[in-house]
């Protein structure tokens, strides 16, 4: 679904990502781990059209969107969820979750987002802003979903979160999941993804450099919570 | 009391300038991150277009108000695609010289046309005083002041009530957000930059008949509103509006108490709200 060959950027001087590639197939999650400047959210913002990369190829379903503007990448079915969460404070939590045009057929009608997200459907006139941390990254997956996102780019839904509403942002990545939805998961709490993910890449200085299924990632946790610093 | 409520009436129609100018400075950098120091010259084209609609075509006020504004919304968004449009990507510094540039050769040709005296305007649609119970008011103030409260509501309704509205304001809290999410903002830059020119012009023709019209109204008036727009929050079109009519009835209260602190008192306010609030009172921390 998601193909990515030897992607490099560059912030000025510094490089940020070295070459990395991965693949995300259909219906897959996929973690991206690493310690923090490894290249996560660079890669992510590359993937979505924000950054320009210096040299790679990205690859969705089939076609080149190396070089193809991100409002572009969003209707051909990418749905970013950026570290911040993405909520505008001063749109109405119904504005939020309609703002983005709907992009394919998978789109869910506004009425199945209120069903499954209830919280949500209460708050909807609320600004943005007033909606408490684990409502907000609900939203930020719920507009996402909405608008028919075939590939989430996910940069690290859980983090600052409590274990219940953890908890509720892996019951929704796994629905979307089942719903054949791909998702570029990064995350730093392996428990948590190791019960979501198929497959994990670890990040380092810009390149991927190891690829983990469950059963690695679990083995090797105090090694791996070792090279996280965590 | 009566003079006390005369002047804060003075004060709300100079804050009916300010407010529309406000806006429109307050959707331009919302939408484009460019403070257009060539505001205050559109004002002015504003007042010599509906001067030079009645003067040589015949067409009164009312063709004014249309015209003038539709014609200054197309200059701008030519401005826009032609000019403005290629330094985005740059410093800001090089649209505020820009901007600043373009303000001094409107000003200057028309100074090179008719001098620097001010031109008579007489298709004033209407003269004489309402009588607002406590005291006669001019008629026509009455109307710019009912005007731009109206326009102010319309854009507030357009801004928070429609899709275009939604899209706007997504843009500008979050500009490259808004792109990611599917949303070509390029393609809303030119109509916005020219929307908000419009408003200046309509603002310039609503002058005409109660302004002295010359080449330096502009210039003079600009500076108040850039300090109404710093004081009600760069880019919030709230603030701008809010701050435009409290501070024009700031000013109109110095006049009758402290006359000698009429004309520092915004700049007094300012400073105060630039060391309390630095992002305006209604203005937020600008995100990454």
């Amino acid at each position: 679904m998601l193909e990515v060959e030897g992607v490099s950027a560059r912030y000025g001087e510094a490089t940020a990502l070295d070459g990395a590639s991965l693949t995300v197939g259909e219906g897959e999650v996929v973690t991206l781990v690493g310690r923090n400047g490894a290249g996560k959210t660079t890669l992510l913002r590359c993937l979505m059209g924000l950054h320009r990369p210096a040299a790679g190829r990205i690859v969705l379903a089939g076609r080149d969107i190396t070089g193809l503007a991100a409002h572009r990448r969003a209707r051909l079915g990418l749905g970013y969820v950026p570290d911040d969460r993405g909520i505008y404070a001063g749109l109405s939590v119904e504005e939020n979750l309609t703002l983005p045009p709907v992009a394919a057929g998978s789109a869910w009608p506004l009425a199945r987002v209120y069903e499954a997200f209830p919280v949500l459907a209460a708050r909807r006139r609320f600004p943005g802003g007033r909606l408490s941390g684990g409502e907000q990254q609900m939203l930020a997956l719920a507009r996402v979903l909405r608008a028919g996102a075939r590939v989430l780019l996910c940069d690290e839904p859980t983090e600052g979160l409590a274990p219940v509403a953890v908890r509720q942002i892996g019951e929704i990545l796994r629905g979307a999941k089942e719903h054949g939805v791909s998702v570029l998961l990064v995350e730093q709490n392996l428990r948590f993804a190791t019960t979501v993910a198929d497959r994990h890449y670890l990040l380092a200085q810009g390149r991927v450099v190891e690829a983990l299924d469950n059963r690695d990632v679990k083995q090797r946790e105090d090694e791996l919570l070792a090279h996280l610093g965590l | 009391m009566t003079s006390f409520l005369q002047q804060l009436f003075n004060g709300l129609v100079s804050g009916s300038f300010y407010a529309l100018l406000a806006l429109g400075l307050a959707v331009i950098f919302g939408m484009l991150r460019v403070v257009n120091f060539a505001h205050g010259a559109l004002y002015m084209l504003g007042a010599f277009g509906a001067v030079v609609l009645g003067d040589s075509a015949g067409l009164g006020f009312w063709w004014a108000l249309l015209l003038v504004p539709a014609a200054l919304a197309v200059a701008g968004m030519a401005m826009e695609r032609l000019l403005v449009q290629r330094l985005t990507a740059l410093d800001p510094l090089y649209n505020f010289l820009l901007t600043f540039g373009i303000a001094l050769v409107c000003q200057d040709l028309l100074r090179m046309k008719y001098g620097s005296h001010s031109q008579p305007y007489d298709h004033a649609p209407f003269s004489g005083t309402v009588d607002l119970g406590l005291f006669d008011y001019p008629a026509y103030q009455v109307f710019v002041l009912a005007v731009s409260v109206a326009v102010c509501v319309a854009v507030w309704l357009l801004l928070t009530r429609t899709r275009i509205g939604t899209v706007v304001r997504a843009s500008t809290e979050r500009p490259e957000l808004t792109r990611a999410f599917g949303i070509d903002t390029r393609r809303w830059v030119t109509p916005v930059f020219g929307f908000g020119v419009a408003l200046a012009g309509l603002a310039g023709v609503l002058a005409a008949p109660m302004r002295a019209v010359n080449s330096d109204m502009g210039a003079d008036l600009i500076i108040t509103v850039f300090a109404v727009v710093v004081i009600g929050g760069l880019g919030s079109v709230f603030g701008s509006v809010i701050a435009g009519f409290a501070i024009g009835m700031l000013q109109a209260l110095g006049n009758l108490y402290v006359p000698v602190l009429s004309q520092t008192s915004v700049y007094l306010l300012m400073a105060v709200v630039l060391l309390v609030r630095p992002a305006g009172l209604f203005g937020k921390e600008e995100h990454a």
